[in-house]
């Protein structure tokens, strides 16, 4: 209906409830097994922010679901629903790692960086091409082929690792240690450099790459011609075809954008962390994106927010975990599943309501406006 | 009949003091209504004025912010249609909803049924169907299916539907706006036969002569409120079109002779099929020259769309040429949307909602829909902000674009500023050649009047027009020469000077069948 709330109402309170919400049903379960949900929330928060490197976990987790989140974000502009995260980030790191190790020694780092950047996207978006391609000129559903895709990826990857790619002489699915050049500098080191000193954490400069694609997107979406048709394509596919827009194309093009999002995960995890390709490193990340662009409204600020937001809850969720023995790493589980369950399916379930309080508050102050 | 008051019989309706507010939108003002029992009652006013909102409170889809309503006398509370259905009022929508797939009968009876087991309704329901078809006149074939009927029968479906759960006072949304004038006519007969049976028939409408030829008390709307109450048989059209406004209206399009120029348009031997195959445009060929306007006349769903369609590039030819400005476009040589409008062609599509417009954008960017690749909207790999503002800013001065706020989503505004908006898009580049469907469908008055204004205008500068509308009086007053369209094939051409109505009314139905299978009478088994 006609009925609009502004814009921070939409994006501010709705969120915020909705994860008042769900720490008050996870409060209800953590009080069930007989522990203090106030001291748990406490645990989290400080487990999330109160260290330097439990702040450092957080952004590296963070930066994982800012990729993951625009992902799924720009896609769903266009009217798709890009689940198959997941799979797109597990390729895109088999991009970047093949990259890495088949230049690594004769490649100067300033030059793999962009490589290992334009592998990650490659790779990515030819994993979501393909979907995109079937959803564009075959009429395959996405939803179904992208899923199907995650499982793909899986059993590629597991086969690569264990039977082409597995370091000589191990019996570890995983590839061999890039050469230590080409290791992402840690945060914590590019800190040292200036003289701060923090604690050992996994961030990286793949942070800073993150928040520079936030910008990116959010200039391709709302400032540029394709983002215009892609958007048009999203809200009203005839009115795109009316126009002369060739929406087919634009269903690739954005899948591919948004599968090459998702690889970037591969940057963080491979390039940045582990410094090799290893099994499952891209673990949960795509499906969480989902979550983070739903909460985050599909903008790239409120990505970013969400995605923080995640990131603490799995921080603060380890930290608590090792706090309170009661409350195992199931448990941490569900309490993040609450959250996405509030916040990411549930996301609207308040809104009505919130609008009926937002139109009394906003009557009963015209109405005394009219009196004055 | 209009006695009926004064021997003391409760109204049938009696609203008082209805208020409803969308967010700062007043959509209707302490509306006051009273409809006489077994009288046909019209309510007319622009686009916006707040008919269908009131409609729809008395239907129970909105709920009145305050004031009253009575039937037959004792104050209800109606919230939602099976309420409005439980003290006898029935509604017949715009839009049809039926299931195709059913038969009249499974229509009539869908959610009205006796009991768990469908026999014993099928049972019920056909034989008070059979009464309601005799009672009243409405005859149609109770096992047919609703998608073989004609969009005639499909109405008085709709109103056997109303009737069969009770209703005795029968609210008509815009019910002409799919009907030839036959079955126009023959709808009619069925209203006057509905009121000899002391049915009470509310019918809003936008069309003045209906009002005058049918009704017997007529409300005027103007901006959510109630500004005229009138016997129909002491009124005019010219009057009820001032009250409809506010000021002075032209019914009557001024124009000059046209001055046809060089062809810019050639048709020749088209054939678009559907997906299935079907031929909806068959065979058709015509010439459109500049600085005429050539009108399509039709009832929707005989290939008009998609006529237009095809030669906006939108839909690919399966047989035949189309010229423009020299250029072929053909099944072997496809044009997109895009690249017919790079030939100069401007297209106000029919269907706004779905295809002019993205009603979520906001005005500047729903304005440059097709046009945001030219290269003044953009500057590098950047859209040109300033340059677009300034465009739309412009577009709304010349075609008074109301509210003139080019951030405003387009979803606000009303449907006539939302035309005004496309046919600025569309007129201001000055193309050689323009398509136009339905130009003021869901338009008030006073949007029309400008509108027609412009068409004239844009021919008057030498563009070749190819109007498309289902309103014959639009296409009379406007088009200098008509083509009929009937079944994808063009069944006749006349001068825009001779035509009139009932002459167009027989070819659009292809009178070269009988008078009865026109008018869809339908003849039970």
């Amino acid at each position: 209906m006609n009925t609009e709330l502004p814009r921070w109402v939409d994006i501010g309170v709705v969120p915020l409830i909705n994860i008042l919400l769900a720490l008050f049903v996870a409060g209800l379960i953590i009080l069930f097994i007989g522990e203090n949900p106030i001291e748990a929330v406490g645990h989290i928060i400080t487990g999330a922010f109160g260290s330097s490197e439990g702040t450092g976990y957080t952004l590296y987790y963070t930066t994982n679901f800012i990729f993951t989140g625009l992902a799924v974000a720009i896609a769903f502009h266009a009217g798709l629903f890009n689940i198959g995260g997941e799979g797109q980030a597990y390729i895109g790191g088999l991009g970047i790692g093949l990259a890495i190790l088949a230049f690594d020694g004769s490649l100067p780092m300033f030059l793999l960086v962009p490589l290992g950047i334009v592998a990650c996207a490659a790779f990515g978006a030819a994993w979501a091409f393909i979907p995109a391609y079937l959803q564009a000129y075959r009429g395959s559903h996405i939803v179904i082929t992208t899923i199907m895709f995650n499982f793909i990826a899986s059993s590629l990857m597991v086969y690569l690792l264990v039977n082409v790619m597995n370091e000589p002489g191990q019996m570890s699915p995983q590839t061999r240690e890039f050469a230590e050049y080409t290791f992402l500098p840690f945060m914590h080191e590019i800190l040292g450099w200036v003289g701060i000193k923090v604690d050992r954490s996994p961030l990286n400069m793949s942070f800073f790459w993150a928040l520079i694609c936030c910008v990116l997107i959010y200039f391709y979406i709302w400032r540029t011609r394709w983002g215009y048709a892609l958007r048009c394509v999203g809200a009203n596919a005839t009115a795109a075809h009316y126009a002369g827009i060739d929406t087919r194309r634009v269903i690739v093009v954005t899948m591919c954008i948004s599968g090459g999002l998702a690889g970037f995960v591969g940057f963080n995890e491979l390039m940045g962390v582990h410094h090799r390709i290893l099994l499952n490193f891209h673990l949960g990340y795509g499906f969480t994106g989902i979550a983070v662009a739903l909460m985050g409204r599909n903008h790239p600020v409120g990505v970013i927010m969400a995605s923080l937001l995640f990131g603490a809850l799995y921080q603060g969720g380890t930290e608590l975990s090792f706090e309170m023995p009661k409350i195992t790493r199931e448990m941490v589980i569900v309490i993040q599943g609450l959250i996405i369950l509030f916040s990411g399916a549930l996301a609207y379930m308040i809104t009505p309501y919130v609008e009926m309080v937002w139109h009394v508050l906003a009557g009963r102050k015209a109405a005394a406006a009219e009196e004055r | 009949m209009n006695d009926a008051s004064a021997s003391g019989k409760p109204k049938a309706i009696e609203l008082i003091g209805i208020n409803k507010s969308f967010g700062p939108v007043h959509a209707n003002k302490n509306v006051n209504l009273s409809v006489e029992a077994g009288t046909i009652h019209g309510i007319v006013g622009e686009n916006g004025a707040g008919k269908s909102t009131l409609m729809s409170i008395l239907y129970g889809f909105y709920e009145a912010d305050s004031g009253e309503i009575q039937v037959r006398g004792k104050p209800v509370s109606i919230r939602n249609s099976k309420d409005a259905i439980r003290v006898g009022i029935g509604m017949v929508h715009q839009h049809f909803m039926l299931v195709d797939t059913f038969t009249v009968l499974e229509n009539v009876m869908l959610g009205a049924e006796s009991g768990p087991l469908l026999k014993e309704s099928v049972v019920k329901a056909r034989a008070e169907l059979e009464r309601l078809e005799r009672e009243y006149g409405l005859m149609v074939k109770a096992d047919a299916l609703v998608s073989e009927l004609p969009v005639g029968a499909m109405q008085r479906v709709e109103i056997l539907k109303a009737l069969y759960r009770g209703a005795e006072i029968l609210i008509l949304d815009e019910p002409t706006g799919v009907l030839t004038p036959q079955e126009t006519d023959q709808l009619f007969r069925i209203l006057a036969n509905l009121r000899e049976q002391g049915v009470t028939v509310i019918l809003i409408t936008h069309k003045l002569r209906e009002i005058i030829d049918i009704t017997d008390n007529v409300t005027v709307m103007r901006r959510g409120e109630m500004v005229a109450d009138r016997k129909t048989s002491e009124t005019s059209k010219e009057e009820l079109a001032e009250l409809m406004v506010g000021r002075k209206v032209l019914l009557q399009v001024d124009k000059t002779e046209a001055k046809p120029g060089e062809t810019a348009l050639v048709v020749e031997n088209l054939t678009v099929r559907d997906r299935l195959g079907t031929p909806r445009v068959d065979d058709v060929g015509f010439t459109v020259r500049k600085g005429e306007i050539v009108g399509i006349a039709g009832v929707s769903g005989n290939g008009q769309t998609e006529l237009q369609e095809t030669l906006a590039g939108m839909r690919v030819p399966d047989r035949g040429r189309i010229h423009i400005e020299g250029t072929e476009i053909s099944a072997q040589r496809p044009h997109d949307a895009a690249e017919v409008r790079h030939l100069g062609v401007g297209h106000v599509p029919e269907d706004r909602h779905r295809q002019g417009l993205v009603t979520q954008f906001v005005a500047w960017e729903s304005a440059i829909l097709g046009y945001h690749n030219e290269p003044k909207y953009n500057s590098g790999l950047l859209t040109d902000r300033p340059a677009i503002l300034e465009a739309t800013r412009g577009f709304m001065e010349t075609f008074d674009v109301r509210p003139a706020d080019p951030y405003l989503k387009t979803a606000n505004f009303s449907g006539g500023n939302q035309q005004k908006l496309v046919l600025a898009r569309e007129m201001t580049p000055e193309p050689g050649l323009l398509l136009v469907g339905q130009p003021t469908r869901g338009v008030d008055i006073g949007a029309i009047e400008f509108i027609h204004k412009q068409l004239i205008a844009m021919r008057d500068k030498g563009c070749a027009v190819l109007l498309v509308s289902v309103e014959l009086d639009e296409i009379m007053s406007l088009a200098d020469r008509i083509l009929v369209m009937f079944e994808g094939r063009i069944v006749g051409e006349v001068a825009g000077g001779e035509a009139d109505e009932r002459m167009l009314g027989l070819m659009m139905a292809n009178a070269h069948e009988s008078a009865a299978a026109s008018a869809g009478e339908e003849v039970p088994a």
